[in-house]
């Protein structure tokens, strides 16, 4: 695999939402809008890539058997990192996604790429496997944040184009999972056309 | 691929401990730089709420903040009197209720000396988004605005009262309502209101 697929493939090909079906909770939980859902996949995609790039370069001192403990205590660090900068930098954004930022230590897409990549390739290809999953993810989020606001709120990135309410439904969480069926199956579609 | 540390006792305690010491000293730098911008984020945002809720003032309302406890008994808010020129020209009032639909809110809001609610700004809250979240809307709050819950009952219509709830989030405009009473009554049982 050349490195260019090996970036792309977060995309379309292996997008950890749409086809790998990864962190889930999150996905449904923070797109009530565009923007929460690209704060949630851009603190997400920086997690990822920064943890793949270190567990990569420290593979070789890690006994397999602490291997796990290992990337959840330097995927911990990373997270926490991102909390501390986000409630000091970008206060209001940080007040939106509370509770899931914690959260993204236990989302299954960073650890899935720290055991399936970055544990067995060099810091190069792990670095841009952790990028590309990520921006896959902050696509994925983007696109269900914004059906969901579109439809939900009638708005786009906080400015109204209709008058009242749009079909709340898409706000709630039984709306989260309507959206992410449909854009599957497009998603499906097109990855097989 | 350089061949792997073996995974004995003493291999795996080393190495869980280095990358546990590493892990806590750069959070420990983190948290060192992080802190200040937090507090003063967390600060602004007090202050930005006191200064949409009451009139133009001049003093600095932190510094003669005060708790008081309810009227009730059922906990403390935060008075923040505002001044001009020495002069009282309104109190803001960081007040709560549990009634949320989601529980805790917290709101800050501005009376004037006569009793009057200037504007209401809520803090915090974690109400369903797009139905009970509205409580921050232009909609809803101007309601309270020249709101004087001497004159005007502070409940929502459905019981009886003055004030129109969300559609489809009654229990969420309650709630609103039952943060307002708390913070009124108490103003007032402290003789800072009429």
């Amino acid at each position: 695999m050349n490195q260019w697929q090996n970036f792309l493939k977060g995309f379309i090909k292996e997008n950890p939402v749409f086809v790998l079906l990864l962190g889930m909770c999150p996905t449904l939980g923070t797109t009530t809008s565009a923007i929460n859902g690209l704060g949630m996949g851009l603190a997400t995609a920086f997690v990822l890539t920064m943890s793949n790039v270190v567990i990569s370069l420290v593979k070789g001192f890690i006994p397999d058997k602490v291997r796990i403990p290992s990337f959840i205590v330097i995927i911990a660090t990373f997270v926490t990192l991102v909390d501390l900068l986000m409630a000091g930098y970008t206060p209001a954004l940080h007040e939106q996604l509370g509770l899931y930022i914690p959260l993204i230590v236990v989302n299954c897409i960073v650890l899935g790429r720290a055991e399936a990549f970055a544990s067995k390739h060099g810091v190069w290809l792990s670095f841009l496997d952790g990028l590309g999953m990520g921006l896959g993810f902050t696509f994925a989020l983007f696109l269900l944040g914004s059906t969901r606001e579109i439809l939900g709120s009638g708005s786009i990135l906080g400015y109204k184009f209709i008058h009242g309410d749009g079909m709340l439904v898409f706000v709630l969480a039984p709306g989260a999972f309507i959206a992410l069926g449909y854009i599957i199956a497009i998603m499906n579609k097109i990855r097989k056309a | 691929m350089a061949s792997k540390t073996k995974s004995t006792l003493l291999n795996m305690v080393l190495t869980l401990l280095i990358i546990s010491v590493v892990s806590a000293g750069a959070l420990a730098y983190v948290y060192s730089i992080t802190k200040k911008p937090i507090e003063q984020a967390q600060l602004k945002k007090e202050l930005d709420a006191i200064k949409e809720v009451v009139p133009d003032f001049s003093n600095n309302p932190f510094e003669e903040k005060q708790i008081i406890d309810a009227y009730n008994g059922s906990g403390k808010i935060e008075v923040y009197p505002a001044k001009k020129d020495g002069k009282t020209v309104g109190y803001a009032v960081k007040t709560f209720t549990e009634k949320g639909f989601g529980g805790h809110i917290e709101i800050m809001v501005g009376f004037l000396p006569d009793g009057t609610i200037e504007a209401t700004k809520v803090l915090a809250h974690s109400e369903t988004p797009g139905l009970g979240s509205k409580m921050t809307s232009e909609k809803f709050k101007s309601q309270f605005r020249g709101f004087n819950p001497a004159q005007k009952k502070l409940i929502v219509k459905k019981d009886g009262g003055d004030v129109d709830a969300i559609t489809a989030a009654t229990i969420s405009s309650r709630a609103f309502c039952d943060a307002l009473d708390r913070a009124y009554k108490t103003l007032k049982k402290e003789g800072l209101i009429k």
